[in-house]
C-alpha cells in the first residue's frame, strides 16, 4: 500500500514532461510583475531540501496548471492538480478523491477540500494563545506562551 | 483568572476571563496528574508501559485506558495507518528515552484536555482557554462578541506567529520537529517523518485534532485532502520550502 505523500511528490516531479500541456491564460504574466493574486511570486524563500519544486521551470513566472495522473496511496485513488509560477509551487488542488471507502466517498461528493497555498510569512498580531509543536518545560520559559501568560 | 501550572514535563496556561466562584484548575491538574500516572512513557510504573511489557492485561486497565485505546485504534484506521501508537514497537526504531512501544502520547494530552474542560463547565466556566504545552483548548468568548484568537506559530521563527485563527469552541493542535527534533515516526518506514516544517489541524475535538496533525506530518500536503472536513477538522501544513498548503475551511477561521 502506498502512502499518501508520494502521491504529491511523484506528481510534481512529472512537471519536466507535462509542463508544455495545460498552460493556462495568464501565462503572459511578466516575470517582473508577478500576479498580484499569487501573493508568493514575490517570496524570497528558496527551496531548501524539497524536491517539490525544483523540476518546475525556473527563471519564469508563467502560471502553469498541470493535471497529474492518478495516483493510487493508502487511501485510494488521488489525482492532483498542481499550479506552478515562477517555478513555485503555488497551489494544490485534488481533483479526484478517494471513492474506496465511506467517509472518503463523501468527501468526494462535496467536492473535497480545496488545497490553497501561499508563501510562509511572519506576523505579530493581537492573540489570545499559540499553537506549536509541544515545548518542553524548559523551552517554555523562551516561547510566545510564555510572554503571553507574563503580558496578561 | 489565569494560571499557569507544570504537568507532563511541559507547561500548561490556563484562561479564564470570567469570574468564578471556585477555581476548578487544582480539581483539573489532580485529572492531568491521573492522566500523567495512567500514560506517561516515562514511568514504568505506568499503565500503558505495563500493557506495553505484558504485565498488565487490556481488561483490567483502567476504563480512561481502555476508552483511548480504543480510539486509538478507530484513528490508526481512520489515517490510513499514519497515526500509529505502536510504531515504537517496530525493529526499525531507534531507542530513545521516552519512547515505548506503545505511546499514546500524541492523542492523550488533547484527550485528557477535553476531559478538563468538561470540568471547567461543571463550575459554570462559559468562557476558556487552556493551552498544554502548544495544544490549544477553547470554550465560548473571551469577551462578548469576539472569538478566542489562536496564533499558530511560525516554524522558523519562534517569536512570530505565521496565522491566527479565530476559534470559540474546538481544539487547534499543531505537530513539528521545530522543538523537539524529528520527534515523529513514519509507521510506514519506522523512521522520523521530515516531510513538512509544521502542521496544524483545527476542529471540534483537541485529542482528534491533534491525532490528524501528526498524520500531515507523516503524509505531507497531500494528506490535507483525507481529513475529515465533514467532521469539522480543517487543516494546514507548512512545506520544506515554505510554502503553506491548507484546506479552503481553514482559510475560513483565519483573521483577516
Amino acid at each position: 500500500m502506498r502512502r499518501a505523500a508520494p502521491a504529491i511528490a511523484a506528481t510534481v516531479a512529472g512537471l519536466g514532461l507535462l509542463s508544455q500541456f495545460n498552460t493556462a491564460p495568464d501565462s503572459t504574466t511578466p516575470a517582473a510583475e508577478p500576479a498580484p493574486s499569487s501573493g508568493t511570486a514575490t517570496t524570497t524563500a528558496a527551496p531548501k531540501r524539497a524536491a517539490t519544486t525544483t523540476t518546475a521551470p525556473t527563471g519564469s513566472a508563467a502560471r502553469k496548471t498541470v493535471d497529474g495522473p492518478v495516483e493510487t496511496n493508502r487511501f485510494g485513488d488521488v489525482q492532483v492538480e498542481v499550479i506552478v509560477q515562477g517555478g513555485k509551487l503555488i497551489d494544490v488542488k485534488a481533483l479526484a478523491l478517494p471513492n474506496d471507502r465511506e467517509r472518503s466517498a463523501a468527501i468526494s461528493d462535496e467536492a473535497g477540500p480545496i488545497l490553497r497555498s501561499e508563501a510562509l510569512k511572519a506576523q505579530n498580531a493581537n492573540i489570545d494563545t499559540v499553537s506549536g509543536a509541544t515545548y518542553t518545560s524548559e523551552s517554555y520559559a523562551r516561547s510566545l506562551q510564555a510572554a503571553l501568560d507574563k503580558a496578561k | 483568572m489565569r494560571r499557569v501550572e507544570e504537568v507532563w514535563g511541559t507547561a500548561v496556561s490556563f484562561d479564564v476571563p470570567d469570574a468564578v466562584g471556585s477555581d476548578p484548575v487544582d480539581e483539573v491538574m489532580r485529572w492531568f496528574q491521573r492522566v500523567d500516572s495512567l500514560f506517561s512513557t516515562w514511568r514504568v510504573d505506568s499503565e500503558i508501559c505495563r500493557i506495553a511489557r505484558g504485565e498488565l492485561a487490556l481488561d483490567d486497565a483502567s476504563p480512561e485506558v481502555r476508552e483511548v485505546l480504543t480510539t486509538c485504534a478507530e484513528l490508526c484506521e481512520a489515517t490510513g495507518g499514519c497515526f500509529d501508537i505502536a510504531v515504537g514497537a517496530r525493529p526499525e526504531v531507534v531507542p530513545r528515552p521516552g519512547l515505548g512501544p506503545l505511546d499514546p502520547s500524541g492523542f492523550v494530552k488533547g484527550w485528557a484536555l477535553e476531559r478538563a474542560a468538561i470540568m471547567f463547565a461543571l463550575h459554570g466556566v462559559r468562557s476558556l482557554m487552556v493551552n498544554a504545552g502548544g495544544d490549544v483548548l477553547v470554550r465560548g468568548e473571551p469577551e462578548p462578541g469576539h472569538a478566542w484568537r489562536v496564533g499558530v506559530r511560525h516554524p522558523t521563527r519562534s517569536d512570530s506567529t505565521m496565522a491566527v485563527l479565530e476559534v470559540t469552541d474546538g481544539g487547534v493542535a499543531t505537530s513539528a520537529p521545530y522543538e523537539r527534533g524529528d520527534h515523529i515516526l513514519d509507521p510506514a518506514t519506522g523512521q522520523p517523518a521530515v516531510g513538512v516544517l509544521s502542521a496544524t489541524v483545527v476542529g471540534p475535538d483537541l485529542g482528534i485534532a491533534d491525532a490528524w496533525a501528526t498524520t500531515l506530518v507523516v503524509a505531507g500536503p497531500a494528506g490535507l485532502t483525507t481529513l475529515p472536513t465533514e467532521e469539522g477538522y480543517e487543516g494546514l501544513v507548512v512545506t520544506l520550502d515554505e510554502e503553506v498548503i491548507s484546506t479552503a475551511g481553514f482559510n475560513e477561521l483565519v483573521a483577516t
